[in-house]
């Protein structure tokens, strides 16, 4: 599956390539790659060797996977049930649906042109059977389709990999002499139910055979698609204004959310200028919510960000990142959580200054001073704290550590004084130096140690000094000296 | 700067109600000497409420730039800090008063540099109240600025002063000492201290300072002479 607005033509072997355990591995291939002998599952390196002109690209899973899931509700322009079947297909229940294209020819040249105008290639059959569907998609003719009784004859040509079986089981088929789902059927099932008596659904082609075959029931469960929220206020005139219509936007669509348990983590506000411009505000939480106020506060400043031009005469409220949200009671006497307080703050500071500007501290393991220490934005999923042990650290860092220029006895000693900001701090006592290495696996090549010193000046104002390098290690000319940051 | 002459009527009234002034859940002001010394900031540190809850720390720009930003292995509060870095001192303002509304934070740090025309009265008034109002204590840490008319119930002058005597090493800064100015208050007497920071156990020694600040003579040279 895959869009071809900037795919390589059909005869260049194309692999797409995860990350596996021991390095890259093959995810999928194309036709010219299959052909030449590429294999899925295998590395990356044994098949550049095999073929040197192989061109690898990386495969999106996560992407794939969610534009599956988009597809598969898609699809239900033609039926109303569709289910996703593995990570490659769609099964669709067509039934009593295909006269209304037309007949069943109809609807699947139907699919196939309307897939081919989304950019992809689709192998589309029809069965009465999940099963056999499933076989002749893929290994049957272009667009077969198999009537009702004639299941049998369809699938018996076809080899014993068309079962929806894993790859022991149909090794095990093939060295019984079993090689087509004809030789299968054919085998007395009382023999065949013994030798695969305790085998799992994918293993058991007694039971892969009963669904093909349509003697095991297997329905399409077809998932629903979440629920989308909209209020709107179509407006006789054009306003300049929102603001008098959203609290009422806010409650019905709070009303909308609370009526089927749902809570939205995105608002989206739209307006539809009369010259046929749209404008779009965005807020984000923390948390998901269904309050009214809430949700109207995170609008407060926004909206004077609206350009009116000769006003506007539809707004709509879109919830998005929609979840279902319980009714939680926090306290006997109905009074609100300090967690969801919290989460609404960060919500409205958010809203208002941006998620750069609000932020959480998270503290990471490392010896570099300003990587133990990492603003997130505070709106995403609260992580776990690690506690770090540093030895004696200064309570202000400074974002860039400043140079100084210094006077120093000894030059691998501390300093006598330094300059900082055209002031003069004579050093009247010290600690250190803590020396703190490059990290050799983020660095480039040629970073220079660091020397910490811990110093306080005549006034008593306590800096935490560092030299960068040393004198004599080849990185470079004579050590600079810089403060990185304040103690108490 | 020019110091008042340490108060000769310090009663043992006063000296014994001087911590809990601190910990008063009111808005205090703190005027750092210089813009970059972290003894305003360390003096605020050992206010914090020892109990749960988000604290909030909002910072603008130019404080940032000059004096750095909170560095959390080296502070190792316990409460979870939640930092808002903006622009406009008029922002901060705005951050540190939502703060105070909300139920879940234990306390409100806000750094501003200078003397924005939005930081008057009337705004020190309403952060005063809202932190009185929700018992929330609420510090403003202000650098570069000169102390105006404002409703802060205590307004403190910190500086920083050779710190204790190291246990273990002579040479090295031991726990830190501030010259601690209440200039303003309404719960105490106004007055001067050394405060002594005890780091381990997160106390704080006031002490009357004996002198105004004394310069310190010597250049270092002797020190360094010991070292060699």
């Amino acid at each position: 599956m895959e869009r071809t607005g900037n795919a390589p033509p059909d005869d260049l072997p194309v692999a797409m390539v995860a990350e596996g355990p021991h390095g890259p591995v093959i995810h999928d291939i194309n036709r010219a790659a299959g052909l030449a002998g590429v294999q899925r599952g295998a590395r990356v390196t044994d098949m550049k060797a095999l073929l040197p002109d192989l061109r690898i690209e990386y495969a999106d899973i996560v992407g794939d996977r969610r534009a599956m899931e988009q597809l598969m509700f898609w699809v239900r322009r033609w039926c109303p049930w569709s289910v996703q079947d593995g990570v490659d297909g769609l099964v669709l229940d067509t039934t009593g649906s295909d006269h209304l294209w037309g007949g069943e020819a109809k609807m699947l040249a139907d699919m196939e042109a309307q897939f081919s105008m989304l950019g992809l290639t689709a192998q589309i059959a029809l069965a009465p059977t999940w099963g056999a569907a499933w076989a002749l998609a893929r290994y049957g003719t272009v667009r077969s389709i198999c009537p009702e009784g004639e299941i049998p004859q369809k699938l018996s040509a076809l080899s014993v990999d068309a079962l929806r079986l894993n790859n022991g089981t149909v090794t095990l088929l093939r060295r019984l002499g079993l090689k087509t789902i004809g030789a299968l059927a054919d085998v007395p099932r009382l023999s065949l139910t013994r030798r695969f008596v305790k085998a799992k659904l994918n293993e058991n082609p007694v039971i892969r055979l009963d669904q093909a075959m349509g003697h095991t029931a297997e329905p399409v469960s077809s998932p629903d698609a979440a629920p989308s929220f909209r209020a709107h206020a179509r407006l006789p005139e054009p306003i300049m204004d929102p603001t008098p219509f959203l609290p009422d936007l806010c409650a019905d669509l709070c009303d909308q959310m609370e009526a089927q348990g749902y809570g939205c983590r995105r608002l989206l506000l739209t307006v539809y200028h009369t010259d046929g411009d749209t404008h779009r505000i965005e807020v984000a939480m923390s948390v998901h919510s269904r309050d009214p106020d809430h949700l109207l506060y995170l609008f407060r400043d926004k909206l004077e960000a609206i350009n009116p031009g000769y006003g506007f005469d539809l707004i709509t409220l879109d919830a998005a990142q929609t979840e279902q949200m319980e009714v939680v009671q926090a306290q006997l006497e109905g009074g609100t959580d300090e967690a969801v307080d919290l989460s609404r703050l960060t919500d409205r500071l958010t809203a208002r200054f941006g998620t750069r500007a609000v932020t959480r501290p998270a503290l990471r393991e490392s010896h570099i001073p300003e990587r133990a220490q990492n603003w997130v934005a505070a709106l995403g999923d609260t992580l776990e704290r690690t506690k770090t042990t540093a030895p004696d650290r200064p309570i202000r860092l400074l974002y860039t550590p400043e140079e100084v220029r210094v006077l120093y006895a000894v030059p691998k000693g501390p300093p006598v004084q330094f300059i900082w900001r055209r002031q003069t701090h004579k050093i009247t006592r010290y600690a250190g130096p803590e020396r703190i290495a490059p990290e050799w696996w983020h660095d480039k090549p040629g970073t220079r140690l660091r020397d910490y010193f811990k110093v306080e000046d005549h006034r008593g104002r306590r800096f935490w000094l560092y030299r960068e390098g040393l004198h004599g290690d080849g990185r470079g000319g004579d050590p600079r000296w810089f403060v990185h940051g304040m103690f108490a | 700067m020019s110091y008042l002459a340490p108060s000769k009527r310090l009663s043992s009234q006063t000296r014994l109600s001087l911590g809990s002034i601190g910990a008063q859940k009111v808005l205090s002001d703190v005027f750092a000497d210089t813009a970059a010394d972290a003894a305003a900031v360390g003096f605020v540190l050992a206010h914090l409420p020892r109990e749960a809850g988000t604290v909030l720390w909002a910072q603008d720009r130019l404080s940032e730039k000059e004096a750095g930003q909170p560095y959390m292995p080296g502070i190792g509060v316990p409460q979870p800090v939640m930092r808002v870095n903006v622009s406009r001192p008029s922002d901060v303002l705005v951050a540190m008063e939502d703060a105070l509304r909300c139920k879940a934070v234990s306390a409100v740090i806000g750094e501003i540099w200078g003397d924005p025309p939005t930081l008057d009265f009337t705004a020190t008034k309403r952060l005063a109240l809202r932190a009185e109002a929700n018992g929330v204590p609420c510090w403003l840490i202000r650098r570069a600025a000169s102390p105006n008319l404002s409703a802060a119930r205590n307004r403190w002058r910190i500086a920083s002063l050779p710190s204790a005597a190291h246990p273990h090493d002579a040479q090295a800064p031991g726990d830190p000492r501030w010259q601690v100015e209440l200039f303003r208050s309404r719960a105490a007497q106004p007055g001067i201290w050394a405060v002594r920071y005890d780091r381990t156990t997160g106390r704080l020694d006031f002490s009357a300072a004996s002198v105004d600040r004394a310069v310190d003579t010597r250049d270092g040279a002797d020190r360094q002479r010991a070292a060699r």
